[in-house]
């Protein structure tokens, strides 16, 4: 389908209208030419015997009546190749780095087809952040999807380069020759400039770049094209882990630019608005996104995810997050809090959460005592935060001896658990023994949600013996 | 699904436009949600709404690259389900196209226009037949059983829209499901597999009013808030606070026949863990694999949308057929919040005027129609079934105001609120004790005396009475801190603090503790009971209060829950308990 059609009736935001007298196919491919020799791509929106609905990439400055539209007869389709590996590409998939052309091995529909959940594989191994908050509270399991929920002026792309840099799997130790190599998969959508310099330079230094992919899709790009962007990160993603053995880890950032593209098209095209005018499917196509991570039976690789998200206001019941944390596996909070007290990375524990860490941690992933230790340490901060209400308003000398304690306990957790800075690499060992050591500056009794058998293994005696000498 | 049966093609029709799930066609004789098969792929879809010679149809499946002008052929027929043995052990898309037979013809990613029967045509089963020639069956009778799996005998019924009569002829031995076992005299041949649409309600003789509780193990909800085998309940809460978990804790525990889990729009991965999970799990009472009841239904959330509005639909229609067999039968929605959201989706495409939040205006009767086919019936054949249904609720940042947990309170008669603040801090199941509420309390309370023990709505009571008390308490304690009341009080907080914590959580991932038998919930409690008691008397005796809760005994009021043995561990519990008290006096 070659035709070309210069019969462009309505042009509305990132809307083209053009009258048609053969059947389109939804979700088809187009390419409009301006007048003055640009060529703009477009999809198709809605289809009908007389008029499509084109939703272009580029933005739609520049059309005119005159423009000539042509439909290519596919959807949009990935070109996919190994040699993608170290390159840096535009939001729309060109490359933008000066390197040649990508010669593919194939071609794939960025709109993934939905895994057979038949087919899943359920994701149980551990992947070491070398950050305590997460490793530690928040485990991180390969296949896993699990954004980060930030505010603005928060320091959520160093946490998200932390981890790049830091992420390693427990067997990449061990037979570094038999494993699955990592790579990472970086897609941005509508991040300034700045923000841009920061990410690339960062991979530079490390030598990260060579075993990543980059999609950038600038603040001052077209805005419409950042509903393509992690679609081709993510097509890419999946290639790289079930055709080629790679753990891909996919970083997205920022989804709320994401969402706020769809609303733009979803007003353009006068749509039935849902809350705060997002429209009503941003359920559906974020899941037609999340979902795309996992493992599968019988392949070894992974795509694990890590979007990125602004809360606007940080308010978690913006639908943004609110829709993005019923889809993925749990969260984790940046907390401005803690940012201010200095506190590197400052993650809040107590709402963040990994679903799968239940599964993938204890006897034969982690360490035995993994599970329980968290459990006692969230529980206990959380006993300690509550306490800093209280003593707001009666003072801390109105408190019980015990109370005093789980204050104490409140704060070493956020300055020697949480706290580590965004350079440092803390092992997985390292961590749960840090938790011990807090914890054992509570008397036993108190840890009623660890086993018997680890208290007496793990506990550190000499700490609370101190502790109860400085009391006297 | 059902439809890969049924050939007939009525009218053909030509697609007009295409935008997402929503097509319209031109020049097709349709009746309303009536199946179609849209494109050159021929994509299933059902007929939603007819003006003019436009017919508008939701298509189950993704329409990129399809065309106007490509064809529309009806069947003729509504979407329906087919029932029959092989439904158990088996996982199924949100229009019945079992998910394993769909790996295996299109591989790990789900590809469109691939159809396949809900039950296996091929596969025969054991039919013994139930009568004998010249005996009279009618409508719902049983003719004949089939053993399904190691623990569910399938029956074999007269399909409710015959007219019934005398049999005929009988067969007795192996058959597939599609061949006649028994003919009757007015010339209706049975065979093990049935249709029916799926948002038609079977028929049966009348609703009746519900006695007995579904046990679900949990002692939050046997204790407090029981649900009665043919209730219903809602499950909201804002993610993160464990509906799920609660939900596959209700799906592994209840002792219910056979559970039908409806995986409505949720995470793929959950779903891929119910699979690996349930058949290695084994039934406590019966010691079978938990799989061998379990029908599982699995439209996660980016699997098309339309399959999502249909699957809560499809997973009540099964659970009604096991019900006219007699069974118990549990169903979970996961969740509600995703169907509503699929019907919002259809209905804004479809442009409809929107009610509150952008949900259609027939949200509310939607819900109240597939809450009211739960219930315990009377069934045309005489037996006795029930459908409990138990849907998640997702409300959008958590607040309970919005219009699909409103409208879901509305009929449902147990609501376990799930509370963020007790997620947060690690306390599971995080049912908030102080909002929920079960309407089958009293209806039950008979049922509890006479199968448990006699005193156990009085220890209930004494529960909730210093649960209650410690939420008026901790009010002042905010205020004044704890040392400020006085000593009695603060013996109240502190049993209070016990019942919370060693007896209200519970450990979905403890091998022991994630199953908890009424009996044990019940002894857990009056050891807390007994606590209170000689705490309360050690206090009249004069002891300090610091001294009385700190005896060592207490912390162990915390670890009944992991106790295998529970009988002896809490029996010794109790005479430390009085030991330790009795020294300090």
């Amino acid at each position: 389908m070659q035709k070309e059609y210069k019969t462009i009736t309505e042009i509305s935001g990132p809307l083209v209208f053009a009258e048609v007298d053969e059947p389109i196919g939804y979700d088809e491919m187009v390419e409009i030419r301006t007048p003055n020799g640009e060529t703009r791509r477009g999809q198709v929106l809605e289809s009908t015997s007389k008029f499509v609905a084109i939703q272009v990439f580029e933005g739609t400055s520049g059309i005119d009546r005159q423009s000539s539209v042509r439909f290519i007869g596919e959807t949009l389709q990935m070109p996919l190749t190994e040699e993608l590996l170290g390159r840096v590409l535009s939001g729309s998939g060109e490359p933008i780095d000066g390197g040649p052309e990508i010669e593919p091995d194939e071609e794939r529909p960025i709109v993934g087809a939905a895994i057979n959940p038949t087919a899943r594989e359920y994701p149980q191994e551990f992947i070491q952040t070398g950050v305590s908050a997460i490793d530690g509270m928040n485990t991180l399991i390969r296949g896993q999807k699990l954004p980060i929920f930030s505010g603005s002026g928060l320091p959520h792309n160093d946490l998200a380069l932390q981890i790049a840099r830091q992420a390693s799997v427990p067997e990449e130790d061990d037979e570094s020759e038999e494993g699955s190599e990592f790579a990472v998969i970086f897609g941005a959508m509508g991040i300034t400039q700045e923000e841009a310099n920061e990410f690339m330079d960062d991979f530079e230094r490390t030598g990260a770049l060579e075993r990543s992919v980059v999609f950038m899709n600038l603040a001052d790009d077209p805005a419409v094209e950042r509903t393509v962007t992690p679609r081709l990160a993510l097509t890419t993603a999946e290639y790289l882990a079930f055709e080629k053995d790679y753990h891909v880890l996919v970083i997205l950032t920022d989804m709320t630019n994401y969402c706020e593209a769809l609303r733009e098209i979803g007003a353009a095209r006068e749509e039935v608005p849902g809350r705060r005018g997002y429209p009503g499917y941003m359920y559906t196509d974020l899941a037609t996104l999340y979902e795309r991570a996992g493992r599968i039976e019988g392949r070894d690789g992974s795509v694990t995810q890590i979007p990125i998200l602004t809360m606007p206001g940080d308010d978690d019941t913006h639908p943004i997050p609110d829709l993005t944390g019923y889809i993925t596996e749990g969260q984790i909070y940046i907390d401005r809090d803690l940012n201010s007290q200095g506190i590197e990375p400052p993650v809040n524990v107590l709402p963040s959460l990994s679903r799968l860490m239940d599964d993938g941690i204890g006897e034969g992933f982690t360490r035995k005592d993994h599970g329980d230790t968290a459990n006692q340490l969230y529980a206990a901060y959380a006993e300690g935060e509550d306490l800093r209400d209280l003593v707001n308003i009666v003072g801390r000398e109105a408190l019980s001896e015990r109370d005093n304690k789980y204050l104490d306990f409140a704060d070493a957790f956020e300055e020697e658990y949480i706290q580590q800075g965004f350079e440092t690499n803390r092992g997985l060992e390292e961590t749960l023994d840090l938790g011990w050591e807090l914890l054992s500056r509570l008397p036993k009794e108190e840890l009623n949600r660890v086993d018997e058998e680890f208290i007496e293994e793990y506990y550190v005696e000499d700490e609370s013996e101190e502790l109860a000498q400085t009391a006297d | 699904m059902s439809q890969a049966t049924a050939t007939e093609t009525t009218d053909e029709g030509v697609i007009e436009s295409v935008s997402g799930p929503v097509v319209t066609a031109t020049d097709l004789a349709a009746r309303m949600n009536d199946v179609v098969y849209v494109g050159n792929e021929g994509l299933m879809g059902e007929v939603i709404e007819i003006e003019g010679d436009i017919t508008t149809i939701q298509v189950y499946e993704e329409t990129s690259d399809v065309a106007p002008g490509e064809p529309v052929e009806n069947t003729g027929e509504p979407l329906s389900v087919d029932l029959g043995p092989g439904m158990l052990d088996s996982i199924y898309d949100g229009v019945q196209r079992p998910l394993d037979v769909l790996e295996e013809k299109m591989g790990a990613f789900l590809d469109r226009g691939v159809d396949a029967p809900g039950i296996d045509l091929e596969r025969t089963w054991e039919f013994n037949p139930e009568i004998e020639v010249g005996d009279e069956v009618a409508p719902g009778d049983v003719v004949g059983i089939v053993p399904e799996t190691e623990s569910i005998d399938h029956k074999v019924l007269v399909p409710p829209g015959y007219e019934g009569g005398e049999a005929v002829a009988v067969e007795d031995g192996a058959f597939a499901v599609d061949e006649t076992v028994v003919e009757l005299d007015t010339g209706e041949e049975i065979a093990m597999r049935q249709e029916w649409p799926v948002r038609e309600p079977r028929p049966t003789v009348e609703k009746e009013t519900p006695t007995t509780p579904l046990i679900s193990g949990q002692r939050i909800l046997d204790g407090l808030f029981p649900i009665a085998k043919g209730g219903t309940a809602a499950i909201p809460g804002p993610f993160g606070s464990g509906k799920t978990v609660t939900q596959h804790q209700l799906a592994k525990w209840a002792d219910a026949d056979i559970v039908v889990y409806v995986g409505c729009g949720e995470r793929g991965n959950e779903m891929t863990e119910v699979i690996e999970d349930f058949p290695e799990l084994e039934d406590p009472k019966t010691g079978k694999p938990l799989m061998s009841r379990t029908c599982l239904i699995a439209n996660t959330s980016n699997m098309p949308v339309a399959a999502r509005e249909s699957c809560v639909y499809t997973g009540i229609t099964i659970a009604e057929y096991y019900r006219d067999m007699g069974y118990d039968v549990a169903l979970m929605a996961d969740s509600t919040s995703r169907w509503a959201e699929a019907m919002r989706e259809i209905s804004s495409r479809l442009e409809e005027m929107p009610g509150e939040e952008g949900y259609p205006a027939y949200l509310a009767a939607r819900l109240s129609e597939f809450y009211e086919r739960a219930g315990k019936f009377q069934n045309l054949n005489g037996s006795e079934g029930s459908i409990s249904a138990i849907g998640a609720v997702s409300p959008p940042g958590g607040d309970f105001s919005e219009p699909v947990t409103q409208n879901t309170l509305r009929i449902v008669k147990c609501f376990w609120a799930l509370d963020a603040d007790l997620a947060e801090r690690r306390h599971f199941p995080s049912i908030n004790w102080n909002e929920s509420y079960s309407l089958y309390t009293d209806q039950l309370d008979p049922w509890w005396r006479e199968n448990v023990v006699e005193e156990y709505p009085e220890v209930r009571q004494w529960a909730v009475d210093v649960l209650d008390e410690e939420s008026e308490l901790q009010e002042i304690v905010q205020l004044v801190g704890k040392d400020a009341l006085p000593d009695d009080q603060q013996l109240t907080l502190e049993v209070a603090r016990y019942i919370r914590e060693g007896w209200l959580q519970q450990n979905a991932f403890h091998d022991v503790d994630t199953y908890c038998e009424p009996e044990k919930t019940y002894q857990m409690l009056t050891a807390i009971q007994h606590f209170n008691d000689e705490t309360a008397e050690a206090l009249e005796a004069g002891v300090p209060v610091e001294e009385i809760v700190d005896i060592e005994a207490a912390s162990k009021l915390n670890r009944m829950n992991t106790q295998e043995a529970y009988e002896q561990y809490i029996d010794d519990l109790k005479s430390e308990i009085t030991e330790q008290l009795q020294e300090l006096y």
